[in-house]
């Protein structure tokens, strides 16, 4: 069962291995296809903050 | 009530966008142009949604990519799924979007359904079993579309279909692959790009490692993207950065999702179910090698084009449509003269036009007013 910004729906987690209550998936046509890495999500948002435009 | 959306609301943000659009600004070299093609239809539909080209500087150009899966499918496909549907024993089931895909002489699965075909849509492969497993007395043939992200949940179905030994089951596989699609854009001389912001779900799937070629082969960055809109706009920059220091390698920005060798799970459900095909007929990129599947000989009994005796004509577009170049990148929505007048979303001329992810679609419905 996944919550999608309010809205639940019963999905297939047959595609992904070690998938647990609370965690974030990428979801298409009715299948989990990844899990989403929290820290990675919070990385990228970090990254679009950055202030300067040179690179790293 | 829908709540907010975490890690879906932040990647929205208006004033990081305004940010990301003036560090894409304070980056571009002023004498020359980046054409940057977004393959994948998802972000086709949220370029458009979002207004992201207004947030790009005047040099940087996106060119709307094939990745929107029903807008690919030849004529001559459509054709047959609409004659395997007026076949009485037949219930013909698919997904919403290819309900109104136009086959020859405008005739379509919802037209073909209000003249008697059992024509259902479904919201996931699995359905398609039930409604099987419902109707025994019914040849249930699942219309099966998509490039890499539907084609592992209908491996899935078939695999399930033989354990059950559910016979009125079988797959029309009209399954395609990103890669060679990619390849066929890129050996089209007048597409001229710079760059190419891969695709969120089917990365996901396939992984970065797929698209090394478009750095070895052509010389060409890649930025495997989100689907949000800032996500868009950092791949961009980070397209715009590839481009200024004269680097080609396949970057990504979507880490939160996709990694490396992507869902190896699903990829090994697919080769254990499909084969390629040497060659598939493409909406627009014509015949391509190697880019498309069918079912393994150890499942050939769930196929619906040998079991129904199906062949593939090729079938001309429509003249009027410019569907075709407009899916090799070579022209844009604006340029076709029926867009917006004969061809609507309600009355769809070519493919583009039927989907939310197809480029005329989303142009009609939030880019129509811009000015060019």
């Amino acid at each position: 069962m996944i919550d999608i910004g309010g809205v639940q729906k019963e999905i297939s987690l047959e595609l992904l291995d070690d998938v647990a209550v609370g965690d974030y998936v990428v979801v298409h046509v009715g299948y989990a296809l990844s899990r989403l890495n929290e820290e990675e999500a919070q990385n990228t948002l970090a990254l679009f903050a950055e202030l300067d435009g040179s690179q790293e | 009530m829908t709540g907010a959306m975490q890690y879906v609301d932040e990647y929205r943000d208006g004033e990081l966008a305004r940010h990301l659009s003036g560090k894409i600004a304070k980056e571009v070299h002023a004498e020359r142009q980046y054409r940057f093609m977004e393959f994948c239809g998802g972000h086709t539909h949220a370029i458009f949604r979002y207004g992201i080209a207004d947030l790009l500087p005047p040099g940087v150009k996106l060119i709307h990519g094939p990745g929107c899966p029903v807008c690919v499918l030849p004529i001559g496909r459509i054709d047959s799924a609409i004659a395997l549907a007026k076949n009485p024993r037949v219930i013909l089931a698919t997904y919403a979007d290819m309900m109104r895909v136009p086959g020859s002489h405008f005739a379509n699965l919802i037209r073909a359904r209000a003249e008697g075909a059992d024509v259902r849509m479904i919201y996931s492969a699995a359905d398609a079993l039930n409604i099987a497993r419902e109707n025994p007395a019914r040849e249930v043939v699942f219309f099966a579309i998509g490039f890499e992200t539907t084609t592992p949940p209908t491996a899935l179905a078939v695999r399930q279909a033989k354990c059950d030994g559910l016979a009125n089951f079988s797959v029309f596989c009209n399954h395609v692959l990103t890669p060679p699609a990619l390849r066929g854009i890129l050996d089209e001389p007048d597409a001229m790009l710079d760059g190419v912001i891969g695709p969120s779900h089917v990365s996901a799937v396939i992984g970065t490692g797929a698209y090394e070629f478009v750095a070895k082969d052509y010389g060409k960055p890649v930025v495997i993207a989100g689907f949000e809109p800032l996500d868009v706009m950092q791949a961009v920059l980070m397209l715009v950065r590839q481009v200024n220091s004269a680097h080609a390698v396949i970057e990504n920005e979507y880490v939160r999702a996709v990694g490396a060798e992507g869902n190896m799970k699903a990829q090994a459900l697919m080769d254990e179910v499909f084969e390629l095909r040497e060659s598939f007929e493409w909406r627009g990129l014509g015949w391509l090698p190697w880019s498309a599947r069918k079912l393994k000989p150890d499942y050939a009994e769930f196929d619906a084009e040998a079991r129904f005796g199906m062949s593939h004509h090729a079938v001309p577009e429509p003249k009027a449509c410019e569907c075709g170049d407009i899916l090799r990148g070579v022209r844009s929505p604006k340029d076709c003269k029926v867009f917006g007048t004969a061809c609507t979303p309600e009355h769809p001329i070519g493919a583009c036009m039927v989907s939310s992810e197809g480029a005329c679609a989303a142009y009609f419905s939030y880019g129509r007013y811009r000015a060019a």
